[in-house]
């Protein structure tokens, strides 16, 4: 008896402090990753490298302005383009649809979540960079926006849902259409959520790669306008990292840095938006 | 206390006069005077789905006056109540037969959101909006067009006083409607509602969320609100019906059993089922 309570209690302890390595495991990687970047391109942030152009191979210095302002032109196209559809495909999904059609969107959103980056970028080449002729800042920009649709679809409907019923009966109640009731009630009582899962979707979308590697490609130079190929910082890193210069790793490992370090920013942004939201009664 | 609430709890005026006892009131029959009814409910049927909550209910309202609808959970009395202003048409896959009038005019000939400005309604639970106090009072002028000519603030404080508000909220109208208690927030929403200037008051077990003083409060109110609108209240609780209701009507198994005054459903009523019921025997 005694034997088996031993092996029972041995089972447990080991089990227990497998888990909870797992757990420290999960939280460190983020720590490491930070710190590894830290520890390799912090030497290159200067304000050179948030105002300067890149030099030309094998000069030492520069910076990464273009590929910032660039990333920002990006993100910013795909938010003009994503958000709205995004926000009111969600409008539609909690508010207005059909169980099948309903059903048959949400499921899609959900694919189209799961589609591989390099298959919407590839995709994104095909119906705009190949007729359009060039690559493009805007053809970037709409690249992300495919991906940052149903992300915006998914957390807006989530948060719509999650109104009580009796929310929406009180404003039907008084009068109101349903549009009305949406668009005064349910929404600003929604808002603070639906705010967040578009700051996420943003810092999400902020950092893919391959999208922009067909469609917005690089740019060593200020790109001359929206139409024109642009530099982003994932970009960027990538063209860095593998070039055979030591001086290009390090902007590489620094330009990676500020992208994390802008991702980390609107997540936090993204929790304290939301833990500030008012709760409402169920 | 008010002269109203004084006039409220005296059994003669709150229950009726006495003599009106009808020994014929059967289901579905007429409970008072010959009046033309507000709101008048033919032979209705509801179906959730392939479930019927009600069955052929016949019931009609006074004008001004007060009518509770008693009854077991599930009776349908909520149902019932929730045809009288067409939110059931919100649910999905629910069917209505039969036919409501409001005036004599079929309500389904109405624009859904007449219906619901001319009959208006207080949930079970406090649902005030995430808005200011203000904000929520005027919520309904506002949507409905109302607000020309009149200023906002007069009418903020005419409803406000309508709900015996006022003084409890009249330093912190800009405030969220959140920072009232339970029993403000549900004569917040009965303001809300009065700031439409209704015909009819529809409540859903207004008081099922309170505490027993909140209660007392909304029931002095309704006592004031008499003889300015319509009032049909959904209760489980008796008492409240006994204290405030002309007539009261009893549902069981989504039939109306019995509908006459007040006074004669709590001491004499004409059904078996009513006064089982009543006296505690079952539900």
């Amino acid at each position: 008896m005694t034997g088996r309570n031993t092996y029972r209690n041995a089972v447990n302890n080991v089990m227990l402090s497998l888990s909870g390595v797992c757990a420290v495991l999960t939280v460190s990687t983020l720590f490491v990753i930070l710190s590894y970047l830290v520890y390799n391109g912090f030497s290159s942030l200067n304000l050179d490298f948030f105002t300067q152009l890149p030099k030309p191979t094998g000069q030492v210095g520069g910076g990464m302005a273009n590929a910032i302002l660039g990333s920002a032109q990006v993100v910013l196209i795909a938010s003009i383009i994503g958000l709205p559809i995004g926000f009111f495909a969600g409008i539609y999904l909690a508010e207005f649809g059909g169980k099948t059609f309903s059903m048959l969107v949400r499921y899609t959103a959900d694919l189209l979540n799961g589609v591989p980056s390099i298959v919407i970028g590839i995709f994104a080449w095909g119906v705009l960079v190949v007729p359009m002729h060039h690559f493009s800042a805007l053809a970037g920009g709409m690249a992300l926006s495919l991906m940052l649709i149903p992300i915006t679809a998914r957390s807006t409907e989530q948060f719509l849902i999650e109104i009580p019923r009796s929310m929406r009966e009180g404003a039907l109640a008084l009068g109101a259409t349903k549009w009305r009731t949406i668009a005064t009630v349910i929404v600003p009582a929604a808002r603070r959520g639906i705010m967040t899962g578009m700051i996420l979707g943003i810092a999400r979308i902020s950092g893919e790669t391959a999208p922009l590697l067909f469609t917005a490609l690089n740019n060593e130079f200020w790109s001359s306008g929206l139409s024109s190929p642009a530099a982003t910082l994932p970009v960027m890193i990538f063209t860095h990292a593998v070039a055979p210069y030591d001086d290009w790793h390090r902007q590489a490992w620094a330009a990676g840095l500020v992208l994390l370090t802008m991702v980390l920013v609107a997540n936090i942004l993204a929790r304290t938006v939301i833990s500030r939201g008012a709760s409402l009664p169920k | 206390m008010s002269p109203e609430m004084a006039r409220g709890s005296s059994t003669k005026t709150a229950y009726g006069p006495e003599t009106t006892m009808n020994p014929t009131t059967t289901q579905g029959a007429q409970a008072t005077g010959a009046a033309s009814p507000k709101i008048r409910a033919a032979n209705v049927n509801f179906y959730y789905g392939s479930f019927q909550a009600l069955h052929e209910v016949s019931m009609e309202f006074q004008e001004n006056k007060v009518t509770a609808l008693i009854g077991p959970s599930g009776c349908g009395k909520s149902t019932f109540l929730r045809n009288l202003n067409r939110i059931n048409e919100t649910l999905r896959d629910t069917r209505l037969e039969g036919e409501i009038t409001l005036d004599g005019q079929n309500i389904m000939d109405f624009d859904i959101t007449e219906v619901r400005r001319r009959v208006g309604m207080v949930f079970q639970r406090p649902n005030p909006f995430p808005k200011s106090i203000f904000d929520n009072i005027i919520y309904g002028p506002k949507i409905n067009g109302m607000l020309k000519g009149t200023s906002a603030a007069e009418m903020v404080e005419k409803s406000l006083r309508r709900a015996a508000l006022w003084d409890e909220a009249k330093d912190k109208l800009h405030e969220s409607a959140y920072a009232l208690s339970g029993g403000q927030q549900q004569r917040l929403c009965i303001a809300r509602a009065l700031a439409v200037n209704p015909e009819v008051l529809l409540l859903d077990e207004p008081c099922s969320a309170l505490d027993p003083i909140a209660t007392a409060k909304i029931e002095d109110l309704l006592v004031t609100l008499k003889g300015q609108c319509t009032i049909v209240i959904v209760t489980h609780n008796m008492q409240q019906a006994a204290r405030v209701a002309d007539t009261t009507g009893f549902f069981l198994m989504g039939r109306l059993i019995e509908h006459d005054k007040t006074n004669v459903i709590f001491k004499n009523p004409a059904r078996r089922e009513t006064e089982d019921y009543i006296t505690g025997r079952f539900g």
